[in-house]
């Protein structure tokens, strides 16, 4: 199915950008270790942040699956339905744990 | 150099096992005169093809060495270093028929199913069409008319191995050069059947089959702009 | 047993170190989310979780972890420019750029880490 490939290329291209932008923050944040008190300043009741790390969440949801399914499907046997649906699952397990730490650390 | 060449050479089909040889070795001597003098000389019974022994038909393809080459074109003294064996076996990701000859079958079927073949339309144009030979669609279709199916980059292709459904270079590359192809009029069917699971987009751009296709042609471009053209037209 | 010669190739080797850091990340991810979501219990039992976190063997696979985020994103943007821009690459080169790209943020990492 050519929307899978189109999906996770186009969240191939968001995740670039915040992959970079994360890799940056943490290249940055982490100067001389780094603590709860430290991350949670800087995303507490930051509604930015928020919104960032949730499009980031739901971009990896699409893409990391997708990417595991071409994995699968060529390196063992599984395929069919069986494989897409237990990759839904981690799809759907991926955005409930993401948004989860994303309101945790927003202070919700 | 050593005077003797050891060969071990695939016999069998899938099942089977090497057989060694020892072959004088000569200065310029190519794979193809060692397989030739084989089959020739020592065991009548070995299998293998060649036609034109001059790199134009792409019949003598097997894999050398670990690696997919034109037997015809491939010297000796390029692959084996020293006293170094040379090790012949038939090409990968192919039915075997038998020893070094592998069935073709499948690797053609695989070009009709990505519709490989020029669609004139219901109405053809009765003249000639002008197709400037500079424009960028032109020198797209050019850089990849001239294969000649020798099988060399299927057989490097590690995802043809992996997934047996897969188009593969050589019938996606095709494919490219019609999309290319002002002329064509079936570019609709032709997106959709590059574009299945099977098409473009299992190609995951190792690019053995541009690093290994005598021709210099380069699949791993092509099938990515069947991707692009995927893409533009939201085709499957 | 000779090597199969289009697993030497530096495609291949790029498409298989992209490969395998796509696994990593996709084992890793869900382990940082609950790590993260234990601030839901305040920032104490955060804190507390950081903490333990400290041990060595942790902090070597936290450098993994960023080092494989670098190679998936640098070989991602290979993938993606050669399939979107046409890109015509010098394998070694590109690859080059990439390990190096890699090799920096690594080496940042650790540096801040002090």
């Amino acid at each position: 199915m050519a929307i899978l490939f189109i999906a996770q290329r186009v969240t191939a291209f968001v995740l670039a950008a915040a992959v970079a932008v994360h890799l940056g923050t943490i290249l940055y944040a982490v100067r001389g270790g780094l603590t709860a008190a430290e991350i949670l300043s800087r995303t507490h009741g930051n509604m930015l942040f928020a919104l960032f790390y949730a499009v980031f969440v739901f971009a990896v949801a699409i893409h990391a699956p997708i990417g595991l399914r071409n994995i699968l499907r060529e390196w063992t046997p599984w395929r069919g339905l069986p494989l897409d649906l237990v990759l839904t699952a981690f799809s759907l397990l991926l955005a409930f744990l993401g948004m989860r730490a994303v309101f945790a650390v927003y202070g919700v | 150099m050593s005077d003797v060449l050891g060969v071990d050479v695939w016999r069998g089909t899938e099942q089977g096992a090497f057989q060694a040889f020892a072959i004088p070795r000569r200065q310029h001597q190519t794979v193809l005169d060692v397989v030739t003098e084989i089959q020739r000389e020592h065991d009548a019974t070995l299998s293998y093809r060649f036609a034109c022994r001059v790199g134009m038909c792409g019949s003598c393809a097997m894999v050398v060495n670990g690696r997919p080459r034109w037997t015809c074109r491939t010297r000796v003294n390029d692959v084996v270093d020293g006293d170094e064996r040379l090790k012949l076996e038939p090409l990968r990701s192919f039915t075997v028929v038998k020893d070094l000859a592998v069935e073709m079958t499948q690797f053609f079927d695989k070009w009709k199913a990505a519709r490989g073949y020029f669609e004139p339309g219901e109405h053809p144009e009765r003249d000639f069409a002008a197709v400037p030979p500079d424009t960028k669609k032109r020198k797209f279709a050019d850089a990849g008319i001239e294969c000649i199916g020798c099988g060399v980059c299927y057989s490097a292709c590690d995802v043809v191995a992996w997934d047996k459904e897969y188009l593969g270079p050589a019938a996606l590359n095709r494919a490219w050069t019609l999309v290319n192809d002002v002329r064509d009029r079936g570019q609709r069917e032709r997106l959709d059947a590059v574009s299945d699971s099977n098409g473009c987009q299992a190609c995951h751009t190792h690019m053995s089959c541009t690093r290994f296709c005598p021709k210099g042609i380069e699949p791993t471009y092509a099938i990515a702009g069947l991707k692009r053209a995927m893409f533009r037209w939201g085709a499957g | 047993m000779t090597m199969r010669a289009s697993h030497s190739q530096r495609g291949f080797i790029a498409a298989m170190l992209h490969r395998l850091s796509g696994i990593a990340l996709a084992v890793f991810l869900p382990m940082h989310f609950l790590a993260l979501a234990t601030a839901l219990n305040g920032a104490d039992a955060f804190d507390k979780f950081l903490t333990v976190t400290r041990q060595p063997l942790l902090e070597v696979l936290e450098v993994l972890i960023v080092v494989a985020l670098a190679i998936h994103l640098t070989l991602g943007l290979r993938a993606l420019a050669v399939e979107f821009f046409d890109f015509r690459e010098k394998t070694l080169a590109v690859l080059s750029v990439c390990l190096a790209t890699v090799f920096a943020v690594g080496l940042i990492f650790v540096l801040n880490l002090g």
